[in-house]
């Protein structure tokens, strides 16, 4: 399903050529069912660049994760693709309809947990519709908490569900079950792959979590340095298991590049 | 070694027996004990001040005759204009003020200039523009509720999560959707502050206006009492200002129980 409308977020000059040179990780070139297009983006935090001459292609429908140390850039990336962070150098291109779940939930604080849901929705949607997502997201019981009752993990399920509804055609997700339990995790991972397989929308997933990334993404990037340092394609069918040799052999991989070094035999002994 | 351990008491074992009400009105029943017997014993000449006993006489037989419920009429109406004057006036400036920038370089320089005036010194000015009818006593009493309510309401708006803003961009929310859905109710604890001040200036401000010149009025009551040196009516008049004030803060803070149940705040132990 392609996208409609794609709309620029604040463009100072616009790159009609861009130079030749090889394609960067992230690049993928310019293909026309692109969900996310950034050329060169650069955002700066009172002169240190954050985000430095980035380059990103997400195609329509795929499911790409984001890995990277903390404080490396993430967040602020996914800012730039929502729109809400304009102080930006270079091209990027997003859908018009997009949804966000935030690193914290940010659910409004005077709202009930429904009202929370449906904020922002268009048309008039019933309570339904909100019961409904939460009781997905196993907060059926909630709905009708105030949020500062809501336990860390359940407030993020509600953001989750939040950002679920809005039927977007970009998912941007920051951490969204960074605060849950295995079990339930594995519920809230379900609910965003069932989400983009029938919706077939562009997910962007920021985690920590290597195995999280490779169940769940098509292609896995590791930000660094203010670039898309590196990334994998995980050509594997879903259902997919975390024990697939490729995907050991990917965790690795990708561990490495995070500068996690392989386990070596303990040593039992203070260095 | 091992640390000292210590239990973690159930706060229900230590649930206080007397019931809260009681534990606050004891200090001033006690109060209230000590005056009788002072006036009593004549430690407290009638003249400097009336006995308890007298004051209840006298409020009794205020409240028989009409004089004191009409007086509470009249200035129950005039605080009640000017704080929806006052309020409208205050609120709107800080509307203006707190949700732009342009609005914040026109309004709030003049606003944050004419409220180091202080107010009461206005009353001269608004006896020689408005005469010595209602207008003057409701014009002081507007311009103490636009103040507190300005400047609590602004710093209210002002002080919203910015965190929450981007949520409310991010889901969608245009600008009025973001003023009524975000920046509103999150100005709603500063608004509540600043109608509780607010009321307490208003009743100032009454106080101010109707001893000045009145001819109705719990003010005009209390005038009367001081040129015949009737401290029981005196004392009567200044219990009426204290209780419609602690009436007009009980509703404010029913209103805050309703309104802002939704808040993470401490609550006191
Ligand atoms: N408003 C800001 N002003 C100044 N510096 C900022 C601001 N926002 C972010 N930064 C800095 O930019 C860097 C990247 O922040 P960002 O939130 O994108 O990290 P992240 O990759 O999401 O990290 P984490 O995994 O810990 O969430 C950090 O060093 C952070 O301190
Ligand atoms: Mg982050």
């Amino acid at each position: 399903m392609a996208t409609e409308l794609h709309r620029q977020v604040n463009p100072p000059e616009q790159r009609v050529n861009p130079p030749e040179r090889d394609a960067r990780p992230g690049e993928e070139g310019g293909s026309d069912d692109a969900a996310v297009r950034v050329r060169s983006l650069t955002r700066s935090f009172d002169g240190r660049a954050v985000i430095d001459d980035l380059h990103l292609d997400v195609r329509t429908g795929e499911f790409v994760a984001l890995l990277g140390r903390s404080g490396c850039g993430k967040s602020t990336l996914l800012r730039v693709l929502a729109g809400l962070d304009r102080e930006i150098e270079g091209e990027v291109l997003a859908p018009r309809r997009k949804a966000v779940a935030f690193q914290a939930p940010r659910l409004m604080p005077w709202k009930k947990v429904w009202r929370n849901v449906l904020l922002g929705l268009p048309g008039r949607p019933g309570r339904a519709v909100a019961e409904r997502a939460l009781k997905e997201v196993g907060l059926g019981h909630r709905v009708d908490a105030w949020p500062k009752t809501l336990s860390g993990g359940e407030a993020q399920r509600a953001s989750l569900a939040r950002a679920l509804v809005r039927e977007p055609d970009l998912l941007l997700l920051d951490e969204p079950f960074g605060a849950l339990d295995a079990l339930t995790r594995i519920t809230a991972q379900q609910l965003v792959a069932e989400l983009w397989q029938r919706r077939g929308c562009a997910v962007l997933l920021v985690t920590h979590d290597v195995e999280e990334a490779l169940l769940l993404a098509d292609r896995v990037l590791v930000m660094d340095g203010g670039v898309i340092a590196h990334q994998v394609r995980v050509d594997r069918d879903r259902p997919r298991d975390i024990a697939d040799p490729l995907l050991a052999e990917l965790r690795t991989e990708l561990l490495g590049r995070l500068g996690v070094r392989a386990p070596e035999p303990a040593v039992n002994e203070v260095v | 070694m091992s640390p000292v351990l210590e239990p973690v008491v159930p706060l229900s074992a230590r649930r206080r027996t007397v019931p809260r009400w009681l534990r606050r009105t004891t200090g001033p029943l006690l109060l209230l004990v000590l005056w009788q017997v002072c006036s009593a014993t004549g430690v407290l000449p009638s003249d400097i001040l009336a006995s308890p006993g007298t004051i209840a006489r006298t409020a009794s037989d205020l409240l028989e005759d009409g004089t004191l419920p009409h007086a509470m009429l009249v200035s129950v109406q005039r605080v009640l204009i000017g704080l929806v004057l006052g309020g409208v006036i205050g609120v709107s400036l800080a509307l203006v003020s707190g949700l732009s920038r342009l609005g914040e370089d026109l309004v709030d320089a003049s606003v944050q200039m004419l409220r180091s005036i202080p107010w009461v010194g206005m009353i001269p000015l608004f006896i020689i523009w408005m005469g010595i009818g209602e207008a003057p006593k409701i014009a002081l009493i507007a311009l103490g509720v636009t103040f507190h309510l300005y400047l609590n309401v602004y710093a209210g708006i002002r002080g919203v999560d910015a965190q929450l803003i981007e949520a409310g961009t991010a889901l969608g929310l245009g600008r009025w959707g973001l003023i009524r859905h975000v920046v509103l109710p999150g100005a709603l604890p500063g608004a509540m502050t600043g109608l509780r001040y607010s009321l307490a200036t208003a009743w100032l401000a009454l106080v101010f206006g109707e001893t000045i010149n009145a001819d109705d009025g719990i003010g005009f009551l209390l005038n009367r009492a001081r040129e015949f040196f009737q401290t029981d009516v005196i004392v009567v008049c200044l219990i009426v200002y204290a209780a419609l004030g602690l009436l007009a803060d009980a509703i404010v803070r029913t209103l805050e129980r309703l309104l802002l149940q939704w808040r993470p705040n401490f609550t006191g132990k």
